[in-house]
């Protein structure tokens, strides 16, 4: 029982720290340019295409994983550049119209080049195998990876933020957006860099998962959604709430899938607890939602207006 | 003047005659063709389209949309075939759920359903109907089939897995029909889901000899990758769903070896389906699926059922759709009393030719076999 539960922790800590790669690139956003992005789910489908085709045309994951972060990145700066611009100045409903058509444009543009069957993309063979885990059981290298990989961007992006001469700006952008641009800081330039930034992370996000799941047509969907019930409880344009939010919803779903059937299962009947159970634990974490909402309006760490 | 008006009339009546026997056929097909289960739709719909093309009959007309598999746009685009277009039968749907949202009330606006896949145990039973016929098989059947085969190859104990909607409880409730042994858990995820770290951290633990799962489309390519990487060695069986030939390039070498059950095959012998499998093939660029195959046997059954009487005459045209005179990819074709076919299930494992995964028939796992709702059926 240790092991196993060790290991669903594990889970949930991977699922999180994909999801943190999603929710941060989409608060950012939401942050520094106050933009609702729904397209942010095609950047990740984006990410992954362009991993499983690279890989398999040059035959090196690697190669797959670069091109999945450069393609996502171009894909982010040209649909700035060319579409998001118009936005900043419009209000929300039209941002959530514009960002949506988009994502029915990136769909049908990958069905109309990659056709509607899921490609193949698999894990590099020196990740592949399993390794042994205190308690004996067995765990996927490369889940193991996926989670060094993801904390270490994570780092990156606290000290890119907290560090950085890009990073003041970009705080500072989230400050006051008129100020700095009347210091002479290029703000379109700027605004480019952090949608571009955004995309790459969502890419990475999406080229790691196509390699556990499937790599189709409308794989981002339902990870968006997700990504946002992350920046809602964390608080829209914080970055550590970002994490904070992605980890406790790995953890809530994974430890709910695990957890709520064998806990009705002590009062109620097998099937029944097993049909309640898992309804009830695809829904836990909008509960959880509702309950962080409830007691904090803007989130764990969203600033209070 | 009296024969001028007589030979007018009787021209006329023959004219009339003449139009009712070349009645065009108005086809409404809503699937899925967006989004995740989007593979499954288009090859239903190519096979059927396949069949029509191929018979190349002037009568028949076809409209096609897509339902992003989301029941209460099947719903909306049921009501505008049937208001709008006027179509004198609706086909195509996927997804069970979808199914029981627009089967009901369009069969109970006299207009006739014919499955290309989805057939839940609701309209197989109590809540059949005369003008519903499913093509593909019941829900349950392949999962019975399974069990049987878990059974059979002596498999004492198995972990179970579908997702939550109609056609996952079907098939839980078809593989526990026919399997012997034990089951060690029975676990349901969400529709649609992609990560099953949490699940089979479960299998590992949970010491079963077997495990069944069915995850129709992408949810059984991430399932198969995902188990491949875990290291978990405990023997997989399924459906055909769960391996079928759009996703086998996507899970590659790990699907080797993969037991699955299935009512088709590309490998049946006879000259309808090696004609089925190689103009399929040269049309489209790939091979065939089992819901490529389903499209193609309702498109055929309906002209079948054009040739022989005119959709306006209901009973008449109820009567030849049941006759099913028509060749099927799969041999020979009845329907049983609820309007659902008799037939058998074959087991089948995941192969390579050449470079291209496919599924071969290893043994046949039932015969003649209706289903267990038909009973309750009273037509």
């Amino acid at each position: 029982m240790f092991s196993l539960f060790l290991e669903q922790l594990l889970n949930g800590l991977q699922s999180g720290v994909m999801l943190f790669l999603m929710a941060s690139g989409l608060t950012l956003v939401f942050g520094v340019m106050g933009l609702i992005n729904l397209a942010h789910g095609s950047l990740y489908m984006i990410g992954a295409f362009a991993c499983a085709a690279v890989a398999a045309w040059t035959g090196s994951f690697w190669l797959g994983l670069v091109a999945s972060l450069m393609a996502a990145a171009i894909a982010g700066a040209l649909v700035e550049m060319l579409i998001i611009r118009r936005l900043y100045n419009r209000d929300h409903l039209d941002q959530v119209l514009a960002t949506f058509a988009l994502i029915l444009i990136f769909s049908e543009g990958t069905r109309w080049i990659f056709g509607s069957f899921p490609l193949f993309l698999s894990v590099p063979d020196f990740l592949t195998g399993t390794v042994i885990l205190p308690g004996g059981s067995q765990y996927p290298l490369f889940r193991l990876a996926i989670i060094v990989a993801g904390l270490a961007v994570a780092v990156g992006l606290f000290l890119l933020i907290g560090k950085t001469r890009l990073g003041i700006r970009i705080r500072a952008g989230e400050a006051d957006r008129g100020m700095i641009a009347a210091l002479g800081v290029d703000i379109d330039r700027l605004y480019t860099i952090v949608f571009a930034l955004g995309a790459a992370l969502a890419g990475l996000a999406g080229a790691f998962v196509g390699t556990t799941q499937s790599v189709q047509v409308g794989m981002g969907e339902p990870v968006l959604i997700l990504a946002f019930v992350v920046i809602v409880i964390g608080g829209i344009g914080s970055i550590k709430g970002a994490l904070v939010g992605s980890l406790l919803v790995g953890f809530t779903d994974t430890m709910g899938r695990f957890l709520l059937p064998h806990a009705f299962a002590t009062f109620l009947d097998p099937s029944s607890a097993t049909a309640i159970g898992s309804a009830l634990a695809s829904m836990l974490i909008y509960i959880v939602m509702a309950l962080v909402l409830f007691l904090r309006p803007s989130g764990l760490f969203g600033a209070t207006s | 003047m009296k024969g001028i008006k007589t030979t007018i009339a009787a021209a006329a009546a023959l004219l009339a005659a003449g139009a009712a026997q070349a009645e065009p056929v108005k086809v409404g097909m809503i699937t899925t063709l967006s989004g995740g289960g989007a593979g499954l739709g288009i090859d239903a719909r190519d096979g059927f389209m396949l069949a029509v093309k191929q018979a190349n009959n002037p009568d028949l007309e076809v409209v096609i949309e897509d339902d992003q598999r989301k029941p209460d746009i099947a719903v909306q685009l049921a009501d505008k075939m049937i208001q709008q277009d006027k179509v004198d039968v609706l086909t195509g749907i996927i997804w069970s759920n979808l199914a029981m949202a627009v089967v009901p009330s369009a069969v109970a606006q006299d207009k006739f359903y014919l499955s290309v896949n989805a057939a839940p145990s609701q309209l197989a039973g109590k809540g059949c109907n005369k003008n519903y016929f499913s093509v593909s098989y019941q829900n349950d059947n392949l999962h019975e089939a399974a069990g049987g085969y878990a059974s059979s190859a002596g498999y004492n104990s198995a972990f179970i897995l579908a997702p939550n909607y109609p056609a996952g409880k079907d098939s839980l409730s078809g593989f526990k029909r026919f399997f012997l042994g034990d089951i060690t858990d029975e676990v349901y995820t969400k529709l649609g889901q992609t990560d099953y770290a949490a699940e089979i951290a479960q299998i590992r633990a949970s010491g079963a000899e077997s495990v069944f799962f069915f995850l129709p489309g992408g949810m059984g390519i991430a399932f198969m990758k995902q188990y491949a990487q875990s290291g978990v060695d405990i023997p997989l069986i399924g459906p055909a769903f769960s391996m079928d030939q759009g996703i086998l390039g996507a899970v590659g070498d790990d699907a080797l070896g993969f037991k699955n059950t299935s009512n088709w095959s590309k490998d049946i012998d006879n000259a309808t389906n090696k004609a089925f499998v190689e103009t399929f093939q040269a049309e489209y660029g790939r091979l065939p699926s089992l819901y490529a195959s389903y499209g193609f046997d309702t498109a055929n059954l309906l002209l079948s059922a054009m040739d022989k009487a005119s959709v306006s005459d209901a009973d008449a045209f109820r009567d030849a759709l049941r006759a099913a005179d028509f060749n099927s990819v799969r041999g020979k074709f009845i329907f049983g009393p609820n309007q659902h076919p008799i037939q058998d299930i074959y087991v089948r494992e995941v192969v390579k030719e050449g470079d291209v995964l496919t599924n071969k028939i290893i043994g046949t796992a039932l015969t003649d076999h209706s289903d267990a709702y038909a009973s309750e059926c009273s037509m």
